[in-house]
């Protein structure tokens, strides 16, 4: 007996993005059905690293990131949990000058988004962070990023929609989506039929296939960041670290485990991803030349998610260039966990009044969809990564 | 069509020895690892050079099978490649991951032998993480491996026949046993015999070490609960209930356990698809009759797919290398993996009857205090799972482990995953097959930093 | 108070090596598990509640018997051989 259900707005996607905006749009009093093929925050929302980070981002995000940044400092209020969110600050080290000449850089481009960027000078490094090694000759330290859990926020994100009166249906994979001329209609196997006026694309790295269902192709890849945990040591770390040029990226949890992040993992089929072994080893080679403190620690697990990548590293986020009430919300490359309270508002927004006040445009999905380049023989312009 | 052999045994018990065996009876050579410093596995572990005992004293009846054992590893050491102190730690790409004396390095294989065996299934009590209590397998490696007793006046509790071995093995050692507290009750022992009887040899044994037990005073009560053991820096006293009727013992050690479980982290690295065993109550990957995993090339042998004993173990490892050498392509004795399987088949039967006489405590988890602590390396408590299945409606281990820290510790399940699984399924009203596992994650045992430390001498 | 008691394999040579500062002997053969508590009662305490631990398992599965030494390596005294000379701290009660 195939159950049919009917409301206001569709969302395929469990995760943070999903999931946030489902609780926003029950907020505004619509209706709302979230399906998700596994649980609820399972999936990449769930293994990221967990910073909460502003800092790092093009300038095109940061609007989109402060407006989560704001939505962060009422986590409680609207998840129930503290998520473990602490704002302890995001350091990022510079190993060479010509990264902290970056560094100065971005702090002069961005002053305008309110990050209160730091510059700290070597010597300045050595005397606050003593647990850094050698090689940092500087760094920009940004007080008010942190880190969560994002075991906990995300799963939480869909309890508190669940609980607000959004249908949230965990193990429902969505076989068939379409739209008939009247609605959406988006089918489970015989089990289950969704018919609703606005769809929510927030599948995550497998956004790519009902985008491209809809008419919005996009050249997404998956990538895989590897994640390893040391077992609890004493609390030594008060930032949260990442390095100018990327890489190697760590933290330290209130309970001691210092998690770390770096390198590329590889998938065991199209839903799971695992750490390779390269990856570990450079890892481990890499954190603990940053953090000599880790000589004497154990790496006990180690893990990957799946991330979805466009080619200039930038999410496609907003409406369909094809389909109207189809809206996006994907790509976004492995630093979606900070944005995606502010997504989700953004979600909402569009689905109410079409339109909304933070900046979008760099993220539309029409970027993809430009008429293509004259073939020359030229050099093939290098996608900006 | 014979295909490249380049077997790889991973483990050095009853089954990975009879497996390296029958590999160069065939003319092969192939790498053994082992975690310990010498072959024996945790049955027959041999204690460190300079040890005196005799087998006799240290294996007691089962003397000329350990005998056997070692001597068959000894006579073809020069004909395998024996790497001990080796852990192996994952696997990836037809290449195990193996960390030896701080270093880490990459083994290739052409065809595995996953004998990995089992360690003592814990379900706790509260009190069971104060120092002095331990599990019946730490018990016997005290006293087998470096001597010792683990206290001047022992309780060994929970249920299995390991529970009469290990407190006889002590009693005979001088030991004092002030109790054995079997929550297997007479009755349960009494409807096994007929299933027991298929093997007359263990049953008598079995019946030899109550015997024994009672006929040099030492308490033997059936048919209790554990309740918890008290003490301070140490335990120092055990309180169990029979009947209606609460007791207690003075002890300064408890050793206990409810038969084994089995160590199934590399076959769930290496793919292999795992289904629900409801005997064993557990998911255990799967394999055939000759010990094939759902992985070509990749064969499951001895307890660490399955409890099976130690003497089938050793027929598994025989069987699983016939099975690999024939799916080479090699000829070997048809009748004798035959018979291998038939006597394997034979064992399904008495470990029914164990199950029978030694059952789970299928009400464990009911009458489990929300204080106990579950998973001792994180220190979360059964009342923590519960409220979180109240709280989130979790009903899956790894959303359980995602939420609450349960199996997230340095052991990685290994200690708390039955337990956790038990708390959970009754805690969310579910059969304990509907909960599922906890996903296997690389390293299966904790990896140092210092294996990577730089050649310029950085090393810790 | 000790926890382990030696019933047998007495007759084996010292090693010494010291514990929370203070100078003991074990036998060699003996694992750090056994030298350390063949003395005392502890390995270590809990990261979080503080209480004390002294293995569990023996057989280097349940992670328990990490101990320090005082040069801040950590090993797991199961598996570990006791060697003359072995720096080794316990920590104290509420840390690790």
């Amino acid at each position: 007996m195939m159950e049919r259900l009917s409301a206001d707005v569709a969302i395929i996607g469990g995760g943070i993005m999903g999931s946030s905006a489902a609780l926003f749009l029950r907020r505004m009093g619509l209706s709302v059905v979230l399906l998700e093929r596994d649980l609820c925050g399972s999936r990449s929302s769930g293994v990221n690293f967990g910073g909460v980070r502003r800092q790092g981002r093009p300038a095109s995000q940061l609007p989109l990131s402060q407006r989560a940044q704001g939505l962060w400092a009422q986590l409680p209020q609207l998840i129930g949990i503290d998520g473990e969110y602490l704002r302890s600050g995001h350091l990022k080290i510079a190993r060479s000058e010509a990264d902290l000449a970056a560094l100065e850089s971005y702090r002069e481009r961005t002053q305008d988004f309110g990050m209160d960027l730091q510059i700290l000078s070597a010597r300045a490094l050595r005397e606050r962070c003593p647990w850094l090694g050698r090689a940092a000759v500087g760094a920009s330290l940004c007080p008010d990023d942190g880190q969560a859990n994002p075991r906990l926020v995300s799963p939480a994100f869909a309890l508190a929609a669940r609980r607000l009166g959004a249908d949230v249906r965990e193990q429902t994979r969505i076989d068939e989506a379409a739209h008939d001329g009247t609605a959406f209609v988006l089918r489970s196997g015989n089990a289950l039929e969704v018919r609703a006026t606005h769809l929510l694309n927030c599948a995550g790295a497998w956004a790519g296939t009902i985008a491209a269902q809809f008419g919005d192709a996009v050249p997404m890849e998956s990538g895989h960041p590897e994640m390893a945990v040391t077992e609890p040591l004493p609390v030594f770390l008060n930032f949260s670290l990442g390095v100018e040029g990327g890489g190697v990226y760590a933290r330290q949890v209130a309970r001691g485990n210092c998690v770390i992040g770096g390198g590329r993992g590889y998938a065991l089929d199209d839903q799971r991803a695992r750490a390779q072994r390269s990856g570990i080893a450079a890892l481990m080679q890499q954190t603990v030349d940053l953090l000599p403190a880790l000589r004497n620690a154990h790496i006990i697990r180690t893990w990957s998610g799946t991330e979805g990548y466009l080619p200039d590293r930038q999410p496609v986020l907003g409406p369909s260039a094809n389909t109207p009430g189809l809206i996006h919300a994907f790509g976004f490359a492995g630093g979606g966990f900070q944005l995606g309270p502010a997504v989700g508002a953004v979600l909402a927004d569009l689905v109410q009044s079409g339109r909304t006040a933070t900046p979008i445009e760099a993220f539309s999905v029409s970027r993809f969809s430009e008429s293509p380049r004259v073939a020359t023989t030229g050099p093939v312009p290098s996608a900006v990564v | 069509m014979t295909a490249a052999l380049q077997p790889v045994i991973v483990g050095a018990g009853p089954a990975g020895v009879r497996a390296a065996q029958t590999l160069v009876a065939h003319g092969v050579r192939p790498v053994v690892i082992d975690e310990a410093p010498r072959w024996g596995g945790q049955i027959y572990r041999q204690p460190p050079p300079g040890f005196t005992r005799s087998k006799r004293t240290l294996y007691g009846f089962e003397a000329g099978r350990a005998e056997a054992l070692h001597s068959a590893m000894t006579n073809i050491l020069d004909r395998v490649d024996y790497r001990p102190e080796t852990l192996v730690w994952s696997a990836e790409g037809g290449r195990l991951d193996v960390l030896s004396h701080g270093r880490m390095g990459t083994l290739p294989y052409g065809q595995l032998i996953v004998a990995t065996g089992a360690t003592d299934r814990v379900l706790p009590f509260p009190g069971w993480t104060l120092p002095g209590v331990y599990t019946l397998g730490a018990a016997q490696v005290a006293l087998k491996y470096q001597g010792c007793a683990i206290g001047a006046r022992v309780v060994i509790a929970g249920t299995g026949p390991l529970l009469y071995l290990v407190a006889y093995q002590y009693a005979k050692a001088g030991a004092r046993v002030v109790a054995v507290l079997d929550t297997a009750s007479f009755k349960d022992k009494a409807l096994a015999a007929p299933a027991m009887l298929r093997q007359p040899a263990v049953f008598a044994k079995g019946v030899y070490y109550l015997g024994w037990l009672r006929a040099h005073g030492v308490p033997v009560h059936q048919g209790v609960r554990l309740v918890r053991a008290t003490g301070g820096a140490q335990v120092t006293a055990m309180r169990w209930r029979a009947g209606a009727a609460e007791h207690e013992v003075a002890c300064d050690a408890v050793a206990f356990g409810y038969a084994l479980r089995s160590e199934t982290q590399l076959a769930d690295l290496l793919g292999c698809r795992f289904s629900y065993n409801a005997l064993q109550r557990a998911a255990l990957p799967e394999r055939d009759g000759a010990g094939r995993s759902s992985v070509p090339g990749v064969y499951l042998a001895g307890d660490g797919a399955g409890i099976m004993g130690a003497d089938a173990a050793e027929w598994a490892g025989e069987r699983a290398a016939l099975a690999l050498l024939a799916d080479a392509g090699k000829a070997v004795d048809a009748a004798r993996a035959a018979e291998l399987e038939a006597k394997l088949a034979r064992t399904a039967a008495f470990r029914v009857g164990l199950e029978r006489a030694f059952p789970f405590p299928q009400d464990w988890a009911a009458s489990a205090p929300d204080e106990l602590v579950i998973c001792r390396c994180e220190e979360i408590t059964a009342g923590q799972l519960r409220q979180c299945v109240q709280d989130t409606g979790a009903r899956e281990m790894n959303r359980l482990k995602a939420l609450t820290r349960v199996g997230m510790g340095r052991c990685q399940g290994r200690t708390c995953g039955v337990a956790a699984a038990e708390i959970l399924a009754h805690a969310c009203a579910a059969a304990p097959d509907a909960v599922g596992r906890l996903r296997g994650q690389a390293p299966i045992k904790p990896l140092p930093f210092a294996a990577m430390a730089r050649a310029n001498g950085e090393a810790a | 108070m000790a926890l382990l008691q030696r019933v047998a394999e007495t007759g084996r040579t010292p090693v010494g090596f010291v514990l929370n500062g203070q100078a003991l002997t074990a036998l060699a053969g003996d694992t750090v598990l056994t030298a350390v508590l063949t003395h005392t009662a502890q390995l270590r305490h809990s990261e979080f509640s503080g209480e004390p631990r002294a293995g569990f398992c023996m057989m280097g599965a349940c992670q328990d018997c990490w101990i320090t030494t005082e040069s801040g390596q950590r090993l797991r005294a199961c598996g570990t051989f006791i060697e003359e000379g072995m720096r080794l701290v316990t920590g104290e009660e509420g840390h690790e």
